[in-house]
């Protein structure tokens, strides 16, 4: 569904992106792990239109995206890492912009179900500047599902949500998933993405190190859990990569 | 359309420095009018107050709403809409924002105390300086990631237009005393925007008469409708060519 061709992204000398190849599928339910500043954001952020990257392709269903294509974004939910809103708009009237703005490109009904079990109905009529940090969190999970996308891109979906809140957006996420659509996560909270998720695609300093199913990692590192295992894998690279250091300093 | 409108009565006018704002802009008409008797004389108290404040609130503004509505124009991005739609939607919002709170607190109660030309073209100006100090604000907060330099660049460019350009003309004008520098004003006054907007409505009050010869060439040329012509067209390109190179800055940068 998604396909990218040696992808790559500097700012200035730091390397975001490194020639990531990757092709996504339909259904699959693909997490982006990697430590702090490993392109992950980076990523989510060039299918998305938000960065252009310097080379590289991105097809979505075999339409290359370019610069100016905005087009395809209709079939992609967005959950941002940080959700702002602007502070005097009450949460119906965000919800309102947002269904406004996506009217022509969306027919059928809403999917509110994420609305009704967060309860956020009650808050409908509140300010977003007196929302807690948690419950804008939630506007921007409902505002992802509302018009039922075919392609779910969440960044760090779990941060900041109570543990009830957390569990009711992967099970959703885990439903959406078995309709056939295809999510794309972060989240540095291993246990929250096993469930969820059927692939990996593990980043190091903008270089995709590897891009595998979940049963190939765990028979792989001969670990029966994913969280065990990633974390195997993460160690290992933290002793290569300091050794490395130290043999450039020796050197 | 419809989505920005939304967006301005549901966020951009309840800012309370907009309220703040167009209180301020009444109180200060209020006062100009009740001291003087000579609704002419109000109206040159007022246009000074214009001239720096109207500058002032909008570019400052601007600055801030760009930086605070910064992650909402992320969440905006990665919604089905063309790069450049949201660039002007961002700018027509806060633009007619402040136009509006302009007309409100000023525009009313100048056309009450009498519809005369220079009244009108105080109006007119005070309009076109929000969008110009709207459009250079863009300009400077899309092109500066850091939100403590973008408003600083946005104070330096009103501390530029309002105080500094007049001091460097002033001087110029003192060195080249010797020679005939009438038209070479012209010039000049065409290259700030809050220069052009004093000497439009200027022109339309009695205080014209003072201004001396410089003041009668300007009369002059300002007075016939090619002058006109001259400074709405001097104008449009003050806000145009800032709001075109936003607009494409805004479009090509990485969020």
């Amino acid at each position: 569904m998604i396909q990218t061709q040696n992808l790559s992204k500097h700012f200035g000398k730091l390397c975001a992106l490194n020639n990531v190849s990757v092709n996504l599928q339909k259904g699959k339910g693909v997490s982006l792990i990697g430590p702090n500043g490993s392109g992950k954001t980076t990523f989510i952020k060039c299918l998305l239109g938000m960065v252009i990257p310097d080379s590289g392709r991105i097809c979505f269903n075999d339409q290359p995206i370019l610069r100016d294509s905005w087009d395809y974004r209709k079939q992609i939910g967005y959950m941002p890492q940080i959700g702002r809103y602007p502070d005097n708009m009450r949460v119906r009237q965000v919800f309102d912009l947002m269904t406004d703005l996506r009217k022509d490109s969306h027919c059928g009904p809403l999917d509110e179900e994420l609305i009704e079990e967060f309860g956020l109905k009650n808050s409908f009529d509140k300010p977003m500047r007196t929302l807690s940090g948690g419950t804008r969190q939630k506007v921007s999970a409902c505002l992802a599902f509302l018009f039922d996308p075919a392609v779910l891109v969440l960044d760090e979906p779990t941060a900041g949500l109570d543990p009830l809140a957390a569990e009711a957006l992967k099970a959703k996420v885990l439903r959406e998933q078995q309709k056939g659509k295809l999510v794309l996560m972060t989240s540095h909270i291993l246990n929250d993405l096993e469930e969820l998720t059927t692939d990996v695609m593990y980043l190091v300093e903008g270089d995709l190190l590897f891009f595998e199913s979940v049963e190939n990692i765990l028979e792989r590192t001969e670990e029966t859990r994913f969280a065990k295992a990633i974390a195997k894998i993460m160690a290992q690279q933290g002793k290569i990569s300091s050794t490395l250091q130290r043999k450039t300093i020796a050197l | 359309m419809r989505i920005l409108l939304r967006y301005i009565a549901y966020d951009i006018l309840r800012n309370r420095m907009i309220i703040a704002y167009t209180l301020f802009l009444l109180l200060m008409s209020a006062t100009m009018f009740s001291i003087e008797s000579n609704p002419g004389k109000g109206l040159l108290n007022l246009l000074n107050i214009v001239l720096i404040v109207v500058p002032l609130v909008s570019i400052i503004f601007s600055t801030i709403h760009y930086y605070n509505s910064y992650e909402f124009i992320e969440l905006l991005l990665a919604q089905p809409i063309p790069r450049k739609r949201l660039a002007f939607g961002q700018f027509l919002g806060v633009g007619m924002a402040l136009s509006l709170a302009f007309l409100i607190g000023v525009g009313i109660p100048v056309l009450l105390t009498g519809c005369s030309s220079a009244a009108l073209s105080l109006v007119l100006t005070g309009v076109f300086l929000t969008l110009i100090f709207v459009a250079l604000a863009m300009l400077a907060a899309v092109r500066t990631r850091d939100k403590a330099r973008g408003i600083g660049v946005a104070l330096l460019l009103w501390f530029y237009f309002a105080l500094l350009y007049n001091g460097i003309v002033l001087f110029l004008l003192f060195a080249f005393s010797e020679y005939p520098l009438e038209k070479a004003v012209i010039a000049f006054v065409s290259f700030n925007p809050i220069d052009l907007g004093r000497i439009l409505v200027m022109l339309h009050t009695d205080a014209s008469a003072l201004m001396g010869f410089t003041g009668a060439v300007m009369q002059q040329f300002f007075g016939s409708g090619w002058g006109v012509l001259y400074a709405v067209v001097i104008m449009l390109l003050w806000f145009g060519l800032p709001l075109w190179g936003s607009v494409r800055s805004f479009s090509r940068k990485d969020f």
